[in-house]
Parts: structure tokens; C-alpha cells; sequence
């Protein structure tokens, strides 16, 4: 079995193959459709970002509401696919891993290649069950989208399937 | 005839909310602990038995299944001896609107689909049949996006052959591969107009998954075989289950066409019923 922390290095990365098992431990920040079109539009006109994007790891995903006295909702993966015309542009601005759920496009595939990222998958419509690994969550940008908002979740040991490894490998 | 406060529909209504994304449907959760039994690779067992562990931890904790609560599809079958005290329509949607805010769900719907906005509970989706009768049936499907995605219509002319229908029920699911969180249960309506075969194909996700109860079983069963050979399996990472159930629902046609609606969901199919 195969642990991992942040921060990556993309040397760590570049040791994962295609369909290998891993848990990881550390924080990762969630991103979906309308996150996902203001990053790149704040990227194509250089301006600053909510958050520095090297080294990080973006959760395909929007969770439920939080329940009094509760650390997050139910958060499972949604379909990485929508991503797909945004991602080439965060790996070159640094992304070093996404999670989520489903197939990529060639373009992505050629992306995580190029940059030496990493495509994760995780258990779909399990989001109560991958909510037990989250440990904190803190909101960090675009806070009006609601559920689309980014979030840092601190998780230990959520399990992840290689999907597309740093040489652009697929399961 | 007999009357039925606006407000006790509102009360059942946020209850079956609750209930369908807290509490996987039983059919469901048995169809799942056989497919376990029954799958011979070791990945997609495992997987299974995350999705199964899922379902204990949703209804123990308190959290949604999964975290698309869906868009609310309530289907109504309203008895015309009843008489309703009070607007039926937004009764409803308060009720939507208050079980969604009790179990912590999350609002998925956003008030226009081009401008979009932020995202609330409601509206839902409303389907009223009147029924002979003083009850009224109701129930609550919330149906996640990423298998709605998927669905597919087409209208065949009127001889084709049986088999090209299957073949594009079958290729409908090999078209959602991975991305609509197999295993499936697969919604087939047969008949009627463009409009209304879509509408019998979400109506069939409601039929007993494992149950036999349509005209077409042959054809579920065999759509069904040929569903779990396309090696799709949990997750999309092979294996022999990629669909628990076909369920198929028809209705007479036009001497001109042949409309067939596939409507996919995903392992999570959650609706719960509720008389008043």
C-alpha cells in the first residue's frame, strides 16, 4: 500500500503507476465547474489567485451542507470530465494532482504528461463514507458560489486510484 | 371526498427528502449485497463494499448518500375525491425547500440555466397524475446530475428491428463508461411521444430494482446480460457489475414512430413514498 503526504514533490509523483492503490493525508482544496471558469479567466488575464496552485491538489467536488457540530458534509467526487477544458491551464500554472471520478480527455492526459501531475480517482457516490477522512474544513475563495466554493480539507488517509499517472498513462 | 391540509403536505414531502438521500432504498442495498456476493474481481468487490459501507455510515451519521442531493423529482398521484386545502404546488416546493434544510442537503439548482446564480433547493420537478380515489401518493426522487447527464432519447421509425433498440440502450451505457457512477440501474420508457418516453424512463427507476413486474422482462433481461458484459464495471474499473437492474416502462405510440428514452442512474438511486 502506498501513502502519501503534501507536500508533493513531483518526484513522488512520478513513482505512481496507473491503477495503483494510495491514501493520502494532507490538505486538498475543492474545485468544480464555476471555480474551475474563474481560476483560468483570473489565469488568462494574470491576475492574482485566491490560492498559489504549485504543488496543490484540486477534489473534483461540492459537498453538502455541513451538520451542526459536524467537520464537512457528504463529499464525494463529481464527474472530472466538465474539467477537462480548464485543467491544461492550472497544471501549467503548477496543479500537481486532481481527484475526481471518471474518464479525461487526450488533452488532459498530454497535459499530465507535460507537467508531471497526477489524475486521481476516488469511491463515486460514497460521500459519506469519504467524509469520515476529513479531519477540517476551512473555506477559501469565491465563498458566493456556494457549494462550488473552494475549500481546504484537511483529510488523512482518503483513498485514491491512479488514474492517469505523470507519464500519461491510463488505468 | 375528503380534505388534506396544504401544510401536511409539506411536512410529508420534507420528510421523504430526508428519507431518500439519508436511507439508501432497501431493493437497492439488496441488489448491492448480491452483487457483491456474486463479483469475482477483487477491485470491483472491494468497491462495492465501500458502497455498501457508504449506505451504513449515510443512515448512522445522518448524511447524504451522496453529496449531489439531485434535483427533486416529486411525482404525485393525487386521487380526485381529494380535496387540498391550501396552494398543492407550493406546498410542495416549501416542502422541498424545508426537508433540504433540515438534513443539511445540498442546494443544487440554479434559478436560470443559462445565467445560472447561486444555487438553492428548489424548484423541483412536479409530475401530477390524477387517480381514481381520496389518497394522495407521494414520492421523492432526487436525481443526481452526473447519470442525468447521460440520458439519451431517440425516436426509430416504427420498424425497426428490436434489436437496434437494445443495441442503443447498450451503447447509451457504454457511452456513460465510468463517469455516471456504476453500478446502474437503467430507466428504459418505450412509446408514446418524444417527451413522454423520457418521462416513463425516470418513472421506471421507481419500479422494485430485482422485481419483475413489467411487460417487458425479456428484454430487461437480456439488456441487462448485455449491459454487465461490457466489462464496466464498479467505478468504471472492469468487473461483471455494471448495472443491478434494467426496468423498462411502455405506452401505446403513433403508427409513425417508435420513440425510445433511456434514463440512467446512478448506484445511489434513492426515492422514498409517502401516502397522505
Amino acid at each position: 500500500m502506498i501513502y502519501l503526504t503534501t507536500p508533493l514533490s513531483k518526484k513522488c509523483l512520478s513513482n505512481l503507476r496507473a491503477g495503483e492503490q494510495v491514501f493520502f493525508s494532507g490538505t486538498m482544496y475543492t474545485a468544480r465547474d464555476q471555480a474551475h471558469a474563474r481560476l483560468v479567466t483570473a489565469l488568462k488575464k494574470s491576475k492574482k489567485l485566491p490560492l498559489d496552485l504549485k504543488g496543490r491538489v484540486i477534489y473534483y467536488c461540492g459537498p453538502t451542507k455541513t451538520p451542526k457540530g459536524g467537520v464537512i458534509g457528504s463529499c464525494g467526487p463529481t464527474t472530472s470530465s466538465r474539467m477537462d477544458s480548464f485543467t491544461p491551464v492550472l497544471l501549467k500554472a503548477g496543479l500537481a494532482a486532481m481527484i475526481g471520478k471518471g474518464r479525461r480527455s487526450q488533452e488532459v492526459a498530454q497535459a499530465i504528461r507535460k507537467y508531471g501531475a497526477v489524475y486521481f480517482v476516488t469511491y463515486a457516490g460514497c460521500g459519506a463514507l469519504l467524509s469520515t477522512c476529513v479531519k477540517k474544513a476551512r473555506a477559501v475563495a469565491f465563498k458566493d458560489l456556494g457549494p462550488e466554493a473552494i475549500v481546504a480539507l484537511e483529510v488523512e488517509n482518503f483513498p485514491l486510484i491512479v488514474g492517469i499517472d505523470s507519464r500519461g498513462e491510463r488505468i | 371526498m375528503r380534505v388534506i391540509n396544504a401544510q401536511q403536505i409539506t411536512e410529508t414531502v420534507a420528510d421523504l427528502c430526508g428519507k431518500a438521500n439519508l436511507v439508501l432504498r432497501r431493493d437497492v442495498l439488496l441488489a448491492l449485497k448480491r452483487a457483491y456476493a456474486r463479483e469475482k474481481k477483487t477491485q470491483a468487490k472491494d468497491i462495492l463494499g465501500a458502497i455498501i459501507k457508504n449506505a451504513s455510515v449515510a443512515q448512522k451519521e445522518k448524511l447524504a448518500l451522496c453529496q449531489d442531493t439531485g434535483m427533486p423529482v416529486v411525482f404525485l398521484s393525487l386521487g380526485q375525491d381529494v380535496h387540498i386545502k391550501g396552494a398543492l404546488r407550493p406546498a410542495l416546493q416549501k416542502g422541498i425547500a424545508l426537508g433540504y434544510k433540515n438534513n443539511f442537503l445540498r442546494d443544487s439548482i440554479v434559478p436560470d440555466p443559462l445565467s445560472r446564480g447561486l444555487s438553492r433547493s428548489t424548484p423541483a420537478i412536479i409530475h401530477t397524475d390524477i387517480v381514481k380515489g381520496d389518497t394522495l401518493k407521494i414520492t421523492v426522487l432526487p436525481k443526481g446530475f452526473g447519470c442525468e447527464n447521460k440520458s439519451a432519447l431517440k425516436m426509430f421509425i416504427p420498424t425497426a428491428r428490436i434489436d437496434e433498440i437494445k443495441q442503443f440502450v447498450v451503447d447509451t451505457v457504454k457511452d456513460a463508461g465510468p463517469d455516471a457512477c456504476p453500478p446502474y440501474v437503467i430507466g428504459v420508457g418505450i412509446g408514446g411521444t418524444a417527451d413522454y418516453a423520457s418521462l416513463l424512463a425516470k418513472k421506471a427507476l421507481l419500479s422494485k430494482v430485482g422485481g419483475q413486474n413489467s411487460k417487458a422482462q425479456l428484454m430487461e433481461k437480456d439488456l441487462l446480460k448485455r449491459i454487465n458484459a461490457l466489462n464496466i464495471g464498479p467505478m468504471g474499473l472492469g468487473g461483471e457489475t455494471t448495472a443491478l437492474a434494467v426496468a423498462i416502462l411502455t405506452y401505446p405510440t403513433h403508427i409513425a414512430g417508435l420513440p425510445v428514452a433511456v434514463n440512467i442512474s446512478c448506484h445511489a438511486l434513492r426515492s422514498a413514498t409517502a401516502y397522505v
